[in-house]
Formats: C-alpha cells, sequence, structure tokens
C-alpha cells in the first residue's frame, strides 16, 4: 500500500528539464548573465574597486570621467565607480533578504489559505487585501518613521509589505493541486495534514514561487533605491544606487555623471531579475513546454 | 391568455430577481467596504503604537522647563493614560468627523485642512497619469497583440520591459536634465510660474499650467503604461485565440470588425479591474515625483512630514490615503460589473 501511494505521490514534474528549457529564450539567458554578472560583482567588491569607496580626496572633487576616475568623483572626491560596485552589495543584499522574508511570510500564509480553506482563507484573503489598499511607499515610510532608517530595518520593512503576491499565488496553487489524485493517495496512507501539505504539495508549488521570487528581488532594488533616494533607505556615507542619485539630484547641472550611472546600474540590474523571471515563468508553464 | 399570463409572470419575476441581485450586490460592498475601513485604521493604529515611547515625548523630551505634572497633563490631554482600545476607538470617532488632530509642526494647523488643501493636486495628476496610460496603452498592447511575434511585438516588448525596469526617479532626473536645463523648454519644479502669473490671461495660464505638469504626469505614467500595454496584449492574445473569433473570421466578417467590434470589447473587460489595482502605485509614485519636482501634493506632503517626524500629519495622511485607495478598488470592481453582465446575474465563468 505504501509503495503504491509513494509511487503516486512522486513530483510529477521534472525541474531539470524545465530548467533547460531557459537556454531556448535569448532574452532570459541575457538576464541570467546580467544577474550572474552582478552577483559576481557584489561578491568581489574589494578586489574589484580600484578606490575606497569612503575614501575622502579633496583635490579632486567632481571630476567628470577620466582615465583616473572612469565614472568621475562625487562632491566630496570618492571615486563614483568603487561606490557602485559596493553599492551593488547593498543592493543585491538588501534584494534577497527582503524577499526571503517575503517568500517566507507569503509561503505560510498562503499554504495555510490554500489547503484549510474556509474561515482560515477568508480571513487571510480579507487581510491582503486590507494591506493592499496601502499604497507601499507610503507605509514604508510610516513604518520607517516611527523606526529609524537602518539596512536592517529596510530589509524587514520591504520583506513585510510584499508577501501578498507569493501569498495570493500559493494559496491559488494549493487550491487546485488539493484536488489531485497523489494528494488523495497521500491521505488514503495515512500521512498527517502537515506532511501533505510539506512534503507533497509544496514541492510542486515551488514553480510560481521561484518566479514570483525572481520577480521580487527586482522590485525589492527598485523599493530599496526609492527609499534611499528619499533619504530614509540606507544612509550615507554607505553608498547605495539610491543615495547616490541623492547626490546627483543636488549637482544636477553640474556633474550630469552622477545621476546617469546609479540610475544605468539599478536598470540594468532590475531588467536582468525581469528577464530572468520571466524566462523562468516560460520554462516552468507546463502549457507552453514542448514535450 | 395563458401564455400571456405565463409571459408576464416570468417577466415580473425576473425584473424581481434582477433587482435583488444588485442589492444584495450592494450590500455586500457595503459592508467589504466597512470591515476593509476598519482594517486600515486598526493597522494604522498599531504602526503608530510601533515606535518605543510615547507619541508625545518629542515634544517633551527636549523641553528643559517640562515638569512631572505637564506630561501627565500632556498625557490625560492626548489621552493616552487610557487604555488602548479606548485610545483606538476615540481616533475612530475623531476620523469619522475627518478631525485628524493638530500637526506636530509650528504652525500647529488642523491635519485634515493641510492634507485637504493638497488633495486635489495629486488626484489631478494621478487621473491625467491615468488617462495617458489608457490612451498609450490600450493601442499599443491591442496593436502587439495583432502583430504577435513581428518585428513590431518584439520592439515593443523590450521597451516595455525597460520602462518597467526604469526606477521613475532617475527617469526624472534625466527628463529634467535634458529638457529643463539642457534645452529650457520645459520648467523644472512647482505648478506654475512663480513671475507674472498673475498677469496672465486665462490661455496663458492654462499653457502654463500644462508645460509645468508635462513632466509629473509622464514620470507618473512610466510604470503603469508599461504593465497595462503588456496586460492589454496578453488579454487581447487570449480573445482572439477564443472560438467566437474564429466563428466571425468564418462568416466572413471584416478582419478590422473581429478585432475591434468583437475582439477588443471582451479584452478591455479585466482592465478596469487592473486599473483599479494600480491605483495604489500610482498614488505611492506621487511621493517620488513631487518631491523631485516640488509638486505640492499629498505625496510630499508624507515625506516632508516623515523628515520632520510629525506625526499625526503622517498618520492622518497615511488613512486619508488608503481611504480614498480603497474608494478607488471598490469604483473599479462596480465599473467591472456594470461592464460584465455575467458578474450582475451570478452566471458562473468558466476558466
Amino acid at each position: 500500500m505504501k509503495a503504491v501511494s509513494q509511487q503516486i505521490t512522486r513530483s510529477p514534474h521534472n525541474k531539470i528539464t524545465c530548467l533547460s528549457q531557459l537556454g531556448n529564450s535569448p532574452l532570459a539567458v541575457a538576464g541570467l548573465l546580467i544577474v550572474g554578472l552582478l552577483c559576481i560583482v557584489a561578491l568581489s567588491a574589494p578586489w574589484l574597486a580600484p578606490y575606497d569607496p569612503q575614501a575622502i580626496d579633496t583635490w579632486h572633487i567632481l571630476e567628470s570621467p577620466s582615465k583616473a576616475h572612469l565614472f568621475g568623483t562625487d562632491a566630496l572626491g570618492r571615486d563614483c565607480l568603487s561606490r557602485l560596485i559596493y553599492g551593488a552589495r547593498i543592493s543585491l543584499l538588501v534584494g534577497i533578504v527582503a524577499v526571503g522574508i517575503a517568500t517566507v511570510i507569503g509561503t505560510i500564509l498562503g499554504s495555510l489559505a490554500g489547503f484549510y480553506g474556509k474561515w482560515i482563507d477568508g480571513l487571510i484573503m480579507r487581510f491582503v487585501d486590507i494591506i493592499l489598499c496601502f499604497p507601499t511607499i507610503f507605509l514604508i515610510m510610516a513604518v520607517i518613521a516611527f523606526l529609524e532608517p537602518s539596512i536592517l530595518n529596510i530589509m524587514v520593512v520591504i520583506g513585510l509589505t510584499s508577501w501578498m503576491g507569493v501569498a495570493r499565488l500559493v494559496r491559488a496553487e494549493f487550491l487546485s493541486l488539493k484536488q489531485r489524485d497523489f494528494v488523495m493517495a497521500a491521505k488514503i496512507s495515512g500521512a498527517s495534514n502537515a506532511r501533505i501539505a510539506f512534503s507533497h504539495i509544496l514541492p510542486n508549488a515551488v514553480a510560481p514561487i521561484l518566479v514570483a521570487t525572481t520577480l521580487g528581488v527586482g522590485g525589492a532594488i527598485l523599493t530599496e533605491s526609492a527609499l534611499s533616494f528619499l533619504g530614509i533607505g540606507v544612509q550615507p556615507p554607505t553608498p547605495s544606487w539610491g543615495n547616490m542619485l541623492t547626490e546627483g539630484k543636488d549637482n544636477l547641472e553640474i556633474a550630469w555623471w552622477l545621476s546617469m550611472f546609479p540610475g544605468l546600474a539599478i536598470l540594468v540590474t532590475v531588467l536582468g531579475y525581469n528577464l530572468l523571471g520571466e524566462g523562468l515563468r516560460d520554462a516552468l508553464d507546463p502549457r507552453i513546454r514542448s514535450d | 391568455m395563458q401564455d400571456w399570463k405565463i409571459l408576464s409572470r416570468i417577466t415580473f419575476s425576473s425584473t424581481i430577481t434582477f433587482n435583488m441581485s444588485i442589492f444584495l450586490y450592494l450590500i455586500k460592498k457595503i459592508f467589504t467596504l466597512g470591515s476593509t475601513f476598519l482594517g486600515i485604521t486598526l493597522i494604522s493604529f498599531m504602526v503608530m503604537h510601533l515606535a518605543p515611547g510615547e507619541p508625545m515625548n518629542l515634544q517633551t523630551d527636549f523641553n528643559p522647563k517640562m515638569t512631572p505634572e505637564m506630561r501627565d497633563r500632556l498625557r490625560a490631554q492626548y489621552g493616552l493614560d487610557r487604555p488602548l482600545y479606548i485610545q483606538y476607538l476615540q481616533w475612530l470617532k475623531g476620523l469619522a468627523v475627518l478631525d485628524l488632530g493638530l500637526s506636530f509642526s509650528p504652525d500647529r494647523r488642523p491635519v485634515w485642512d493641510k492634507i485637504k488643501e493638497r488633495l486635489p493636486v495629486t488626484l489631478l495628476i494621478n487621473i491625467l497619469a491615468i488617462g495617458l496610460i489608457l490612451v498609450i496603452a490600450v493601442p499599443l498592447g491591442v496593436a502587439a497583440a495583432v502583430r504577435h511575434n513581428s518585428i513590431f511585438d518584439q520592439i515593443t516588448t523590450v521597451l516595455v520591459f525597460v520602462a518597467y525596469a526604469a526606477p521613475a526617479f532617475w527617469v526624472a532626473l534625466l527628463l529634467m536634465l535634458y529638457f529643463g536645463v539642457y534645452l529650457g523648454w520645459l520648467p523644472i519644479s512647482g505648478l506654475h510660474s512663480l513671475m507674472g502669473y498673475t498677469q496672465m490671461s486665462g490661455w496663458e495660464k492654462l499653457l502654463d499650467w500644462c508645460r509645468h505638469l508635462i513632466m509629473p504626469v509622464l514620470v507618473s505614467a512610466l510604470g503603469g503604461l508599461a504593465g497595462l500595454s503588456r496586460y492589454t496584449r496578453s488579454s487581447m492574445l487570449e480573445v482572439l485565440r477564443q472560438d467566437y473569433i474564429t466563428t466571425a473570421r468564418a462568416k466572413g466578417l471584416p478582419e478590422k470588425k473581429v478585432i475591434y467590434k468583437h475582439a477588443l470589447r471582451n479584452a478591455l473587460l479585466p482592465l478596469i479591474t487592473i486599473l483599479g489595482l494600480s491605483i495604489p502605485g500610482l498614488i505611492g509614485g506621487s511621493v517620488i515625483f513631487e518631491s523631485i519636482f516640488a509638486i505640492p501634493g499629498v505625496g510630499q506632503l508624507m515625506w516632508t512630514s516623515v523628515m520632520a517626524r510629525d506625526y499625526p500629519l503622517l498618520m492622518g495622511n497615511l488613512v486619508i490615503v488608503s481611504v480614498l485607495t480603497l474608494l478607488g478598488n471598490q469604483l473599479a470592481d462596480i465599473g467591472y460589473a456594470l461592464a460584465d453582465p455575467r458578474i450582475r446575474t451570478g452566471v458562473k465563468i468558466d476558466d
């Protein structure tokens, strides 16, 4: 009996062939390359950056891009390229941790809602609707006004305000997967509710969660840079692409490079994550698969 | 004679069922509105009490003349000595009559007044942005769907991805730099010119406003444009796959009629919901461009109140904006119900 139910409960997807589908789309490959490049840059920052990002050099203030300073210097003489590279670390860190928090919360709440249904589902979904009424930036600003702006606070707050999409996705997956035969087989063979949810249903719901997580990192990076730009995110002198743009705004007419490069970095990074996410979605979607 | 009686009975009862279903729908809507509003106020109230210490510490801590008796009096005045749920109910009572307290800033004006004078500006820009989004994104999405997988489709897809990934404040800065500083065509701040505004004629004033509003509206619309055109495209593609489109083509209808008369109407329905869902995003985005372009709206008010730690203003702003978003979403829902007769009569929609 156990052997039979084990056979039925084996995962219907073979993830390896799905992921290799990514190679079919040039845009998705481009996204993967961009994300990979970003990770390498962020990890090797101390070796890659030509100067110390906090090194103030008052002899070379607001210099336009030159051979010595490839992306120019800012108002305190700090090298922009080095600040950009270290900024990649911050963006990546905030993006991944914030999305990690959001995914954990969203998966837990979504699976509870989808699995148990009825009033738990109603309650959680009403909660999601209520939070969705707050414009995200307003809510984050209000919370940060009461706590102090710091990298940890931002990561937690961004995570706490972006789990709703994941929760809805997970709930939808659980609702549809609950009806499948392998769940029935698991129940018959005496598996507890928790085991059914975690060992049987959840592994099959991973695909949309993966897509949402990848797309979410892009969104989290955009939110963090917006907050840093407004002055309530990463505080100077720690370099973040967002607060580099604040300096860019202050020196708009005389130093175009301060505004151009950090923004370009954000654009390319978020583009990379979005392309990768969309590519993953197409690769893991059972309807479009060529086999 | 019998048939007439049966017919009239059927018509009569179906009218009653029709009215009953609308009535029930409205009752459900009001219930949703009420409970969501309570949820919004509850969460806002909890956020208010996140800060360590008491809300009035900012006024009292740095004042050397503050005595314990004065502290107690302030505490009683703000009702902070009562249990939490009483404080919540008191705040709720104030909300109902739009009494959101006094601002902490030196002018000590009522919070509602400050919000009231800035709300129209933000609403104006957001409505204009929604208009711009509709005018550009819908035709773009439809054209991309009709020319599926062509060069046009691929180019617009790439452009949409780039627009999605570009940070709004960066685009605003670039626009300011190019059109404001280098070319000098458009002014870079404010709602209207400061010099000589009062001497302008009606038409000149309108033109002045337009010149000032172009860049903020453009920046506000950018993200929504990308999203909506993408969604229109996929909605249109979904509709074009349906059987009734094949039927229309088989009947020999000209392609233009098939697309614009039959497919478009059904593809546009989900857009109403999407527009409703993008309202919080638009209002949230107004924080950024209002700060950059120095537009006196609720977004900029939120930012300055956060900077100044003006808590009553902050919370009042949050609640008002969230309630407006709630109303906007419900309006979108009602609009969708009006547009799609299947919702009203409760017919099950298959996937």
